[in-house]
């Protein structure tokens, strides 16, 4: 709770410091903050509490997403250190907005009551809306951000009628009276069309925001269009904060009704890996690949609402680790590489192994990570999904399916790497400018990615 | 212990070279290696040959979900960890006269990949069998791409996709196997081999379970009609790349099936024992067919070697113990035969710079010491008695004939398809009048002759006195075998 309210402050701080226009002190500050909220996160371990007229609940699973999402953040940030845009004004804004969009990102993990999930769904998207166009002087930066926002909104809005049938089935908003509600139906409420048709609104939205097919059509343009840096918050914190609050959501207050909505998930799943492995195999832009990518993970993250098992909770926290530091080594290096080879594109990376060992290797690991190669934490990752839902014998043919499109992401991760190593360096590409705190950021992801990779209890024991 | 050092002396070896730039990287890799062989040689000595998992080593992984890091040995197991430790210092002293660029990243890689095998051979947990089946796979992969022949990076990238397509249907079963088990007090369940070999499943679940852990492992052996990625990859990749691939990584497909997929599946594997056999035997007749059919040394090994590889595969399928001894006599064997033969045609094409079998010929008139041990190394392959070969096919043609009579007879012929092509092959290439490319052909230099004799001298061992090896695995074969028939 205390996070909360520390990040609601701290964003007000940054955009006083702002006035300063100056990043050398904006970042340090920035890093410092999360630092200070990441610890304090943590002294709410093993301490259940609810706030707000029990709106809000801090449990083990609040802090331990905040805990992830707040180190990921951390672990972006210092890529903003070069530039985010072509010309770095109002900066302020931008590190304070990072802050502020945290504090819904914690409230849509730690919510308890649809309320608070649906503001904190809407404090998390205006933020997004306006760092997508952040790049105020780049056509591709503004039709990102309209783009963005004209579905962003419209989603919300279907999805606030959702939470609304829901109350008008059950009376109520808070998840643990809606779950009592819907047991009184019998069926869990699958006989009651004004609640299902709820939850499954419900799910629509939701799936918009973690851009699950066949809700994905903002992605790659989205995506591509928003700054980069920006572009590996979208896809590593609000994907996390939005599989976590649809677990939780799926959990706490539909379970009983699994069967009314499984086929629709299921659905939502198939077209999702389906769309985004292949989708990701014909781009020829290493951005538009990670946005299919981003949707091929929403699918695998997703598997795991299809059981409720100790270990769905455990795979959704540490597949979303492995996706996020993975995530932001890519993008950051792409960041990078992007700006300064002035193209996307996978030959925009020919020969980084030469001219950029470091970054090559970064990227390397994580597009094994991202492939799922053991060694590294993308592979426990994927065994934990696949774990928490093999106890669903039904469900078997649905793992036959991810692991298909698995190994097709292999070959679209492996399409990086070989132009990093195996295509030869073009005459006009000097080495990547970078800057020593970069690098050793990328040390450490790298290395998180690693030792997670060798010691998933780390990670996996924690919930 | 011991396992845990054969293990991690490689990787750390690798990590020790990867910091030495230029032309040291090799010795201290040979070195490393070296001692990798002689610890592997100790654990042999202190081996006692019975069914028990030697030198085992298990601490917890992911304690929570009953996985560990347990490793061990027992026969099977060391024969192919003494097969790899023994090989892979002949590969790396063959590389000797190369000049790779960036020595040290391709010996580190080397090594590292050494890790991988061995893992794959000691590892005694399902999802650790997996780690090092996967690991083993990166370096081999970075080695053949970057290293490779003109078309390497198509080539080398099916390789990888194609494998890793097969061994995620290793993954998903191994999961689904492992959600079986019954666990201990501490976790639900176990991927131990052991609590998959208490297993008892219904004959429909084992098929398809069958199906799954197979396609990976053919995929790796290959057996027909998986070998696709195959022949391309072994032509277009370094000698040493090729050596290992052929030498020791195909094994990991052969012994993936002793290991986690004969004694876990017994009742899919008798149901699919026939449909197996019928691709083996395929595999042979269709290898052997092609390699008479190629004018390219490299190619023509490879596509001999599908045909070898499906005999041990018909062989381990007949599930008796003679097909099962025979296919790990056969693995050391085809091991020792392939690397041999692929390093005598490397030797041929650095002096010639060409592998084309009609623009070769009359080199024996030059090379004595070359023509002889690649006649033994020829004879080995071809499986002449007294040589290594002869002991691996008899033995595995006899439990093919035991199987079944027909089948005995067609897998048979892979004894004289194997003398036409192989022979074929070395009259055009060592007989004749003299090309314009072998003209002065010199004779093998210290270091070839120090890769190619003790690969002769295990050609004869293996040849004159299986026992050595046959005793260590028979306990271990035996105890297999129990557990299938149970």
């Amino acid at each position: 709770m205390i996070s909360i309210i520390l990040l609601s402050g701290f964003g007000i701080i940054n955009l006083f410091v702002g006035f300063l226009k100056s990043k050398r002190i904006l970042l340090p500050l920035s890093l410092l903050f999360l630092a200070i909220v990441f610890g304090i996160n943590l002294l709410d371990w093993n301490d259940t509490k609810s706030y707000f007229d029990n709106m809000i609940t801090i449990d083990n699973y609040a802090v331990a997403f905040t805990g992830i999402m707040v180190l990921s953040t951390l672990l972006i940030l210092p890529f903003t250190q070069h530039y985010i845009t072509r010309n770095d004004e109002n900066i302020g804004e931008l590190y304070a907005l990072i802050l502020f969009s945290l504090v819904g990102a914690i409230m849509m993990v730690s919510y308890n009551n649809m309320l608070m999930l649906f503001i904190g769904i809407e404090i998390l998207s205006i933020a997004m809306y306006v760092l997508a166009g952040s790049d105020k002087r780049s056509m591709r930066s503004a039709e990102a951000a309209l783009k963005y926002f004209l579905m962003g909104s419209f989603f919300t809005g279907v999805m606030l009628f959702g939470i609304v049938m829901v109350y008008g089935a059950t009376g109520t908003f808070n998840i643990s009276e809606i779950a009592g509600s819907a047991e009184a139906m019998g069926t869990g409420g699958a006989n009651n069309v004004m609640f299902m048709l709820g939850v499954l609104i419900i799910i629509i939205g939701i799936s918009f925001k973690i851009s699950a097919a066949p809700f994905h059509f903002w992605t790659p343009d989205v995506y591509e269009g928003t700054p980069t840096v920006w572009t590996a918050y979208m896809s590593t914190v609000v994907k996390t904060a939005g599989v976590a609050a649809f677990y939780k959501l799926m959990d706490a207050a539909f379970s009983a009704s699994y069967p009314g909505w499984m086929p629709t998930l299921v659905a939502i799943i198939v077209l999702s890996l389906l769309i985004g492995n292949v989708g990701a195999v014909v781009q020829q832009s290493m951005k538009r690949m990670l946005a299919y990518s981003s949707i091929s993970h929403a699918g695998y993250l997703l598997m795991t609402l299809l059981a409720f098992n100790n270990f769905s909770t455990s795979a959704i926290l540490f597949y979303s680790f492995a996706y996020s530091t993975a995530s932001i080594a890519a993008f950051g290096v792409l960041h990078l590489v992007a700006k300064q080879r002035g193209s996307e594109n996978y030959e925009a990376f020919n020969g980084l192994g030469k001219t950029n060992p470091l970054m090559a290797f970064a990227v390397t690991v994580a597009m094994m990570s991202l492939g799922g190669i053991p060694l590294t934490a993308g592979f426990f990752g994927k065994f934990f999904v696949f774990s928490a839902l093999i106890e669903n014998p039904d469900m078997m043919w649905l793992i036959v399916v991810a692991v298909i499109l698995a190994a097709v992401g292999i070959y679209y991760y492996f399409r990086v790497v070989i132009a990093m190593y195996l295509h030869p360096v073009a005459e006009d590409h000097t080495p990547i400018q970078s800057t020593s705190f970069i690098n050793v950021m990328l040390i450490i992801i790298s290395a998180l990615t690693i030792l997670l990779g060798i010691a998933p209890a780390l990670l996996s024991g924690v919930l | 212990m011991i396992t845990a050092l054969l293990l991690f002396w490689p990787a750390l070896a690798a990590l020790l070279v990867l910091l030495i730039k230029g032309e040291g990287a090799k010795k201290v890799a040979f070195i490393a290696t070296l001692v990798e062989f002689a610890i592997a040689l100790f654990a042999t000595v202190n081996f006692v040959p019975d069914a028990t998992t030697q030198f085992a080593l298990d601490i917890p992984w992911v304690e929570r979900a009953g996985i560990g890091f347990s490793i061990g040995m027992d026969g099977i197991s060391l024969l192919m960890v003494l097969l790899t430790a023994f090989l892979v210092p002949l590969i790396v002293l063959s590389s000797f006269k190369h000049d790779y660029k960036n020595p040290h990243v391709f010996y580190a890689l080397v090594l590292f990949m050494q890790t991988g095998l061995t893992g794959v051979f000691v590892a005694m947990d399902a999802f650790l069998f997996y780690f090092f089946w996967e690991v083993a796979l990166i370096p081999i992969y970075f080695i053949a791409a970057i290293w490779g022949g003109a078309r390497r990076i198509p080539v080398t990238f099916k390789f990888f996709v194609y494998t890793i397509f097969g061994s995620l249907f290793m993954l998903a079963a191994f999961v689904y196997l492992y959600f079986q088990t019954a666990g201990t007090e501490l976790a639900a369940h176990s991927s131990n081999v052991n609590a998959f070999y208490q297993l008892t499943l219904d004959s429909a679940t084992q098929s398809w379970i069958f199906w799954f852990l197979f396609l990976a492992f053919a995929i790796k052996m290959p057996v027909f009609p998986f070998h696709t990625w195959q022949p391309d990859t072994y032509t277009e990749s370094p000698t040493q790349a090729t050596m290992l691939l052929a030498g020791i990584m195909l094994k990991m497909g052969i012994y993936g099936v002793l290991r986690w997929l004969l004694p876990v599946v017994p009742l899919g594997v008798s149901e699919w024992a026939d449909t197996v056999l019928v691709l083996s035997i395929i595999g042979i007749i269709y290898g052997s067919i092609i390699a008479i059919r190629q004018h390219d040394l490299k190619r023509l090994i490879a596509y001999s070697s599908i045909a070898h590889v499906g005999l041990i595969s018909a062989g381990i399928f007949t599930l008796n113990e003679q097909g099962l001894q025979g296919g790990v006599i056969q693995m050391l064997s085809h091991g020792i035969n392939v690397v041999g033969l692929f390093f005598i045609i490397d030797i041929i094409f650095r002096r010639t710079n060409t592998r084309e079998i009609a623009s070769l010929g009359g080199i024996t008139q030059t090379t004595p010491a070359l023509s002889i041990m690649f006649l033994i190394l020829l004879m080995g392959s071809v499986a002449l008695p007294l040589t290594n070969g002869f002991i691996g096919e008899f033995l595995l043609l006899s439990s093919v004939f035991q199987y079944n009579y027909y089948f005995g007879a067609v897998a048979g012929l892979t004894i004289i398809l194997a003398a036409v092509y192989m022979l074929r092959m070395f009259q055009g290439v060592m007989f004749g009048t003299k090309s314009e490319a072998t003209e002065g052909f010199a004779d093998l230099t210290f270091h070839e002759k120090a890769v190619l004799i003790p690969l002769v001298i295990m050609v004869f061992w293996i040849g004159l006195f299986p026992n050595t090896f046959l005793s260590i695995s028979e306990p271990a074969v035996g105890q297999l075998l129990s557990i299938i028939n149970r």
